[in-house]
């Protein structure tokens, strides 16, 4: 049994089908990329997962049980925590807050009675950006933010960590401090999936990988088979006049 | 059989000019995310302008007709899309509220201003046609009406499923970022439908005057009506809306026709359509949660609890030495301030902190002081009953939407406002029809307070105590999951939190603080009745408290004053009465981007004014203790840096 199953799930948007009978899963202790072209439905195949977005058809389990119905806090008190591709940090509260929202939360009703005090610190250590605790949410570089998102989903301590493009606004070093991190999550037995446009970071740390393609999953392997996916070469080429062409080329560059 | 079928005609007639309202509203809404509260009171001042062509100007029927619906309405929706309501849809809807709300208030005052109040009559189409249906007769401006329904729901079949731009506001119904993605053009598709959709107010509203009268609020309130409608079909869909509005208007018609004249019952047939709204909004689907449209919003600063405290003290020491000089009708005018200052220390709590509007504070108020003056308990302990009684009708309120979004919960405030306008103060178990009721003053522990002076002083000593508590819960763990709440509620849901309870405690909580200052107001009054509580009343309060800092104890403390001093000024020149509420409204529209208000702007003034003379004045006062900003840093540095929202999207 997988710790999180999408299962046929199908979104129509009017007109536009943004998943179309899209079917993978991930298991704990791994790292499962979701990878393919801009609007090939994976932030909402994460919306789906999260309660965010109600699919017109599947189903979703987590943890063996199906979630379709649960709305979204429900979903994340069972352990689901995710972070978001257009940023949604608590804009005017200081990043330490941010966190401290997050585990006040997590632990309910008492947590907002008698705030929580102790290792926030260690958290936003743990994720690099302690050095920002004071300032403003709204203030704080994108890949910062980004960090931000991550460290306020651990507070929760996650089993299934939803990674929404969590590496862009990163540079070369903290991608790479990053990726380090990711494992370490993995390691403590967290079922991480990860949306994500960096084909180096996504080839190097996943374990899996599902490839979206207008909704639909049209590849699932280990990174070395997704590479030669002849299937996942042209999805890829049908985009090359888009900043896509560049993942494309690191695509095939890749030789981890 | 005949009274059947002519109050089902009446109906239809009703309900066809009800669909042609809310297709308007449900167009504006669903291609902007705009709610236009405005809807109805833009249709009020087209069809004043339709009567002062037609009828003061003298133009034939049909020429008005075409200047008010091809020019002057489509002209306004292109100009406040354009320039006033543009990017709202983005920002958190408590913005966009108060921004239409302005709009909704500056429009009533600039049709008092340039159409003075006189009886007007604005005769219907073709007064000498109709047709004998049996023994009921149909006139041809039901029959015209109910044609012409058909008509829009035709041309809007048609505009949206046979032209481009149609496929493009179709789309920008589901999905405006997609839309942008595909090469549609948004703000093209916002400026027609704004365009269309004051035409369409604008017709409903010339087609209902003959029936209902040229007044600026029956014709204003119209926008309940049309949500009410627009609520079966969620908001966008057209073919529901039509559906609603015909149900909304046989059912009102029905109530008439059937429902007793007198006794408590009598009241219901007013409030129908703020009863749909309910049923309608409780049998609502669950709404999903948004992402990608939250904004940090600059708050104000938040001071620390010595600091408000001794704030506080002063307020009430400034206070105590102008009570001793003042006269007894300046001392009610001071206590007034101080009521209105605590009711928008309610709006502090839940707009400023939480992100929600609520459009009938003062009906809450008055619940405190109906609840007061029944227990007939002059002490601390009828004082903290009314209040809880007031939290828990404001409970109440929020319970139906609790699965749905904060913009219906604030539309449900403005339908229980009517409610309780029209059937619940009026009746005989509470004030009674233009009554009132005697209130005594509060006693402490058995001390009483017989002069005003004093009184008073007990008035701004619950301001402070109420001001200061807010401000020790803004800094705590609660406090930080509100502003999180306000800032991304679908961060909040993913990280566990149930907003829904949370929302409902938050609204209770306001309207208990609310009715607090409504039980306090019924003792300095002495009589109070439902005038002193219309919810015409809330709308100039939610737009000051907005206008003066709705993020801040200091906002409200000014708004109290600033609302208190409005009739003031219009005592004094009656002429301006209207002038007033359009100069407050239109403010608000264009300052109502910032939440923080003039209280910021005060505290700005205030950095300023320490950096150039603080040091000496301090030499001079070493008593006095260095300013927050200048002393170690705090840890929490709330201090504002920028105006306003931040309106730029991000990703």
């Amino acid at each position: 049994m997988s710790l999180l199953e999408v299962d046929d799930v199908v979104v129509r948007f009017g007109g536009v089908t943004a998943v179309d009978h899209a079917s993978f899963a991930a298991e704990a202790g791994r790292i499962t990329g979701l990878i393919g072209p801009n609007g090939a439905g994976k932030t909402t195949c994460f919306n789906v997962v999260t309660g965010l977005q109600r699919p017109q058809q599947g189903a979703v389990r987590f943890a063996g049980r199906r979630i379709t119905r649960l709305p979204v806090h429900r979903r994340a008190r069972r352990g689901m925590g995710r972070t978001f591709q257009r940023l949604e940090a608590f804009g005017s509260l200081t990043v330490r807050d941010n966190v401290r929202v997050a585990r006040d939360i997590h632990r309910g009703p008492a947590g907002l009675l008698r705030p929580a005090t102790g290792d926030v610190d260690a958290l936003l250590d743990r994720v690099g950006i302690l050095a920002y605790a004071d300032e403003r949410a709204d203030s704080i570089p994108t890949g910062t933010a980004r960090l931000l998102e991550l460290a306020r989903c651990l507070a929760g301590d996650p089993t299934l960590l939803l990674l929404d493009e969590p590496s862009s606004g990163l540079d070369e070093s903290e991608t790479a401090a990053f990726g380090v991190l990711l494992a370490e999550l993995a390691s403590e037995g967290r079922g991480i999936v990860m949306v994500e446009h960096d084909m180096a970071l996504v080839m190097t740390v996943c374990d899996d990988i599902h490839v979206l393609d207008f909704g639909h999953v049209i590849a699932s392997g280990p990174p070395a088979l997704i590479r030669t996916d002849p299937e996942v070469q042209r999805a890829y080429l049908g985009y090359a006049d888009t900043d896509d062409a560049t993942e494309e080329i690191r695509l095939e560059g890749v030789t981890s | 059989m005949s009274t059947l079928l002519s109050f089902t005609i009446l109906g239809l007639f009703t309900g066809a000019a009800y669909a042609i309202a809310a297709s308007g509203l449900v167009l504006t809404y669903t291609t902007t995310r705009v709610f236009n509260i405005a809807h109805g009171a833009f249709g009020m001042v087209m069809a004043f302008t339709f009567w002062d062509l037609s009828q003061r100007q003298g133009m034939p029927t049909w020429l008005s007709l075409v200047l008010v619906l091809g020019v002057i309405a489509p002209a306004t929706g292109w100009f406040v899309q354009r320039f006033v309501t543009r990017g709202l849809g983005e920002g958190p809807v408590s913005i966009s509220l108060v921004v239409t709300v302005g709009l909704f208030v500056g429009l009533i005052g600039l049709a008092q201003y340039i159409w003075p109040p006189e009886p007007r009559t604005l005769p219907p189409f073709l007064p000498d046609h109709g047709v004998q249906l049996g023994s009921t007769y149909v006139t041809a401006h039901q029959i015209i009406t109910i044609l012409l329904s058909v008509v829009v729901a035709g041309a809007l079949y048609l505009l949206l499923n046979r032209t481009r731009i149609g496929t493009a506001m179709r789309a920008s119904v589901d999905n405006p970022v997609l839309l942008r993605l595909f090469g549609g053009n948004p703000d093209r598709v916002a400026s027609l439908s704004w365009a269309i959709g004051i035409s369409l107010a604008a017709l409903a509203g010339i087609l209902l005057t003959p029936v209902i009268g040229l007044s600026y609020y029956d014709l204003t309130l119209l926008v309940i009506n049309a949500y009410a409608a627009a609520m079966l079909g969620q908001l966008k869909s057209l073919p529901l809306t039509f559906v609603g509005a015909m149900g909304l208007g046989i059912l009102q018609s029905f109530a008439v026709a059937y429902l007793p004249t007198d006794g408590n019952l009598a009241g219901l047939r007013a409030v129908v359509p703020a009863l749909f709204l309910f049923a309608v909004i409780v049998v609502m689907p669950q709404a999903q949660l948004r992402i990608g449209q939250v904004k940090g919003i600059v708050s104000a600063p938040v001071p620390s609890l010595v600091r408000s405290g001794v704030w506080g003290a002063a307020l009430l020491v400034l206070v105590a030495m102008l009570a001793a000089g003042l006269s007894n009708a300046d001392l009610l005018l001071v206590g007034t301030a101080a009521t209105y200052a605590m009711v928008m220390l309610s709006l502090v709590l839940l707009t400023g902190y939480g992100g929600h509007v609520s459009l009938a504070q003062f009906t809450f108020a008055g619940v405190g002081a109906l609840a007061y003056a029944k227990l007939d308990e002059p002490n601390l302990y009828g004082l903290a009953l009314a209040a809880v009684i007031a939290g828990l009708v404001g409970a109440l309120v929020a319970i139906p939407v609790l699965r749905l979004t904060g913009l219906y919960l604030a539309l449900s405030t403005l339908a229980f406002g009517v409610l309780m306008d029209k059937l619940v103060f009026q009746a005989d178990f509470a004030f009674g029809f233009n009554g009132t009721l005697p209130a005594e003053r509060l006693s402490v522990l058995g001390h009483g307070f017989e002069s005003l002076g004093s009184y008073v002083l007990v008035m701004v000593a619950f301001f402070v105590l109420m001001a200061v508590g807010l401000l020790v819960l803004r800094r705590g763990a609660l406090g930080r999951v509100l502003i999180a709440m306000r800032d991304s509620p679908a961060a909040c849901g993913t990280l566990g939190l149930d907003m829904r309870w949370f929302r409902v405690a938050l609204f209770g909580l306001s309207a208990a603080m609310a009715g607090l200052a409504g039980a306090l107001f019924a003792g300095l009054r002495g009589t109070i009745g439902a005038a002193d509580f219309q919810l015409f009343n809330s709308l100039p309060l939610l737009l000051l408290a907005v206008v003066c800092g709705v993020t801040s104890v200091t906002g409200a403390a000014l708004g109290g004053v600033g609302l208190m001093l409005l009739p003031v000024l219009q005592s004094y020149r009656p002429e301006l009465a209207g002038v007033v509420f359009a100069v407050l409204g239109f403010g608000a529209v264009a300052l109502g981007r910032d939440p923080n208000g003039l209280a910021n702007q005060l505290f700005r003034l205030g950095h300023v004014l320490d950096r150039r003379f603080g040091d000496r004045v301090r030499s001079a006062v070493p008593l006095l203790p260095l300013p927050r900003h200048r002393a170690a840093v705090d840890e929490d540095s709330d201090i504002p840096l920028k105006e306003g929202v931040h309106v730029a999207a991000r990703g």
